[in-house]
């Protein structure tokens, strides 16, 4: 149960859920070219249908890849007006004083931030259909090329690994620190920054002490376990794409296809 | 004087494909001055509801009160009765942090405010109660004693908070005999001083039959059996079998007796009164 509390998964057997994550990442990445590629109404209603159809694939609950956005709401916000006021163009739309909303610039500041809507949206669906570990792995197959330049892919990977696991345990620890120390009549919330600070000291020190010792005991654990690097290190679950990973790329390169013939094709209206 | 659970359920992470129902309406009643186990399977909810007996996790459903006080509300009254119901977690010697033995112990009659003397006097008697002399250890660090001795810090500093209802999750777990026998003297020795309520949860089913007066049987966030240790022992042992508890062996060597045909008294609690029951039977001295 460890492993999955983390982060955003939700759990499910969809096709998507099913998919290689190295196809998640890749197409992923394809479907981000995609949206940057979008410069029309068209394209962007043609982003909207495909992000609703992935959503209805995955079998996500639709609000909760909308909320996904939440996080950066403000910025999105912020972009839109800014780019409504300061855009340039002649079709002016609204005036007050030096203040000028028009036409090319509300535009703009919509397309803005339905790019950043699109990609949030698109790439927390990778994290709602792949848990963390499934995902260092793909990360890890996908930089594993890489090495004869000096990139440390099996190292990456164990880091994250071993972080992605540890978090929710260092999550369970605080809480019953924090529980224990609030049983003891602590309080963590009156005073300045400085006493806040200080009031912290009784949960920090303990957690510190455990974080030490999982640490010391893990490495013992994998050096009783013979572990010594990437090196020669087989895996027991293998990744192999299947008939839906085929899908999925031509899929992500259709799209690319689709936006790319939008703005640089012929034009159709 | 009396903690009161009613109707109560405990949900874990509502509203997420992870939610947990961990208690089911449960009602229950623990006085001042009794000595309650609680025993149950790993997972079953014994944590779940001996932190909502302290207000620390507050009811989904339901309430949880101390004479009358609701343990989830954020008044100084409520706050004043959480405080009245102290909690040894599991692996208590885990959330030790201040520099010396005495600051850690202190941390607690600190946080209620009490002055210097007074505080002083606390710490003093609650070292004293788990048996750690205040020359030797008052000003060591926590972090340089022995695993059972770190434990009784973190008991002391408990105690020292003079709490009415003491709960203690498993206090015994990860200790070798010694430091168990010791510890439980320790609490023994508490409950009688002081009357207080003790509400322990424990895995051993020994522990259960030496020292509490009443158990509470959890499975799968419910309450299933409520009343005497040697009453449970005796009249529920399959039941107990089936939620994946046992009977203390003395129990399981007194039944082995009576189907050979010895004749014993229905409540034999220890081995000695098994002992000196057998030889009384057989005429031996
Ligand atoms: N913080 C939490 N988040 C989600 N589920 C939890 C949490 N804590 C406990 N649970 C779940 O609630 C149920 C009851 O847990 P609880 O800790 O009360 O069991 P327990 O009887 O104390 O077990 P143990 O003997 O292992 O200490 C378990 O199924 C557990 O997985
Ligand atoms: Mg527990």
């Amino acid at each position: 149960m460890l492993d999955i509390t983390l982060g955003q998964y939700y759990p499910g057997n969809s096709f998507i859920h099913r998919l290689d994550p190295r196809t998640k990442i890749l197409s992923t990445l394809l479907l981000i070219v995609a949206v940057f590629l979008a410069n029309t109404a068209i394209g962007y209603a043609a982003l909207c249908a495909m992000v609703l159809f992935i959503i209805l694939v995955s079998g996500l609950p639709f609000m909760l890849v909308l909320k996904s956005v939440k996080p950066l709401l403000f910025i999105i916000v912020l972009t839109l007006v800014l780019h409504a006021v300061m855009g340039q163009g002649e079709h002016v739309l609204y005036q007050w004083k030096f203040i000028k909303v028009t036409e090319e610039g509300l535009q703009l500041g919509v397309q803005m931030a339905m790019r950043l809507i699109l990609l949030l949206m698109i790439s927390s669906i990778l994290t709602f259909t792949t848990s963390p570990i499934v995902l260092t792995d793909g990360i890890e197959a996908l930089l594993r090329p890489f090495r004869v330049i000096g990139v440390p892919a099996h190292e990456l990977a164990m880091m994250m690994t071993i972080a992605l696991r540890f978090i929710p345990t260092l999550m369970e620890e605080t809480d019953r620190i924090i529980k224990a120390q609030t049983a003891r009549g602590a309080d963590f919330s009156g005073g300045n920054l400085l006493v806040r600070a200080k009031n912290m000291l009784p949960i920090l020190v303990p957690l510190f002490i455990s974080a030490f010792r999982r640490a010391d005991d893990l490495a013992v654990a994998m050096e009783a376990r013979c572990y010594r690097g990437g090196e020669g290190r087989t895996r027991m679950h293998q990744l192999t794409y299947r008939s839906g990973d085929v899908m999925a790329f031509v899929f992500a390169f259709a799209m690319i296809g689709l936006l790319a013939f939008l703005r640089w094709g012929p034009k159709l209206v | 004087m009396s903690i009161k659970l009613e109707h109560v359920s405990y949900v874990y992470m509502p509203g997420t494909p992870y939610e947990k129902e961990a208690l089911k309406d449960v009602s229950l009643e623990i006085r001042k001055g009794e000595f309650v186990a609680v025993i149950g399977h790993t997972g079953s909810g014994k944590s779940t509801l001996v932190q909502n007996l302290n207000g620390l996790l507050h009811p989904s459903k339901g309430t949880a009160s101390l004479d009358g006080t609701d343990l989830s509300g954020k008044t100084q009254e409520a706050k004043q009765a959480r405080g009245r119901i102290g909690m040894v977690f599991q692996y208590p010697e885990h959330q030790l942090f201040a520099e010396t033995v005495y600051e850690d112990v202190a941390f607690g009659p600190r946080n209620l405010g009490l002055d210097n003397d007074e505080m002083d006097a606390r710490v003093k008697e609650a070292m004293k109660f788990v048996g750690l002399d205040f020359e030797t250890y008052a000003q060591r660090s926590p972090f340089s004693l022995s695993g059972g001795q770190m434990r009784r810090v973190a008991i002391a500093g408990v105690v020292a908070m003079n709490p009415d209802y003491l709960i203690l999750d498993e206090p015994s777990a990860g200790l070798d005999p010694g430091s168990r026998r010791a510890v439980f003297a320790e609490i023994m020795a508490l409950y009688k001083k002081r009357g207080i309520a003790i509400i322990m949860v424990t895995h051993s089913m020994e522990d259960a039959a030496k020292y509490a007066k009443r158990m509470l049987v959890i499975n799968k966030g419910q309450i299933i059996l409520d009343g005497r240790p040697g009453e449970i022992f005796l009249k529920e042992k399959n039941r107990l079998l089936e939620v994946g508890m046992d009977i203390p062996e003395v129990y399981k060597l007194a039944d082995a007796l009576r189907a050979k045909g010895l004749r014993l008294p229905n409540e034999i609690t220890d081995a000695k009164l098994l002992l000196a029951e057998v030889k009384r039977r057989k005429g031996l001295k």
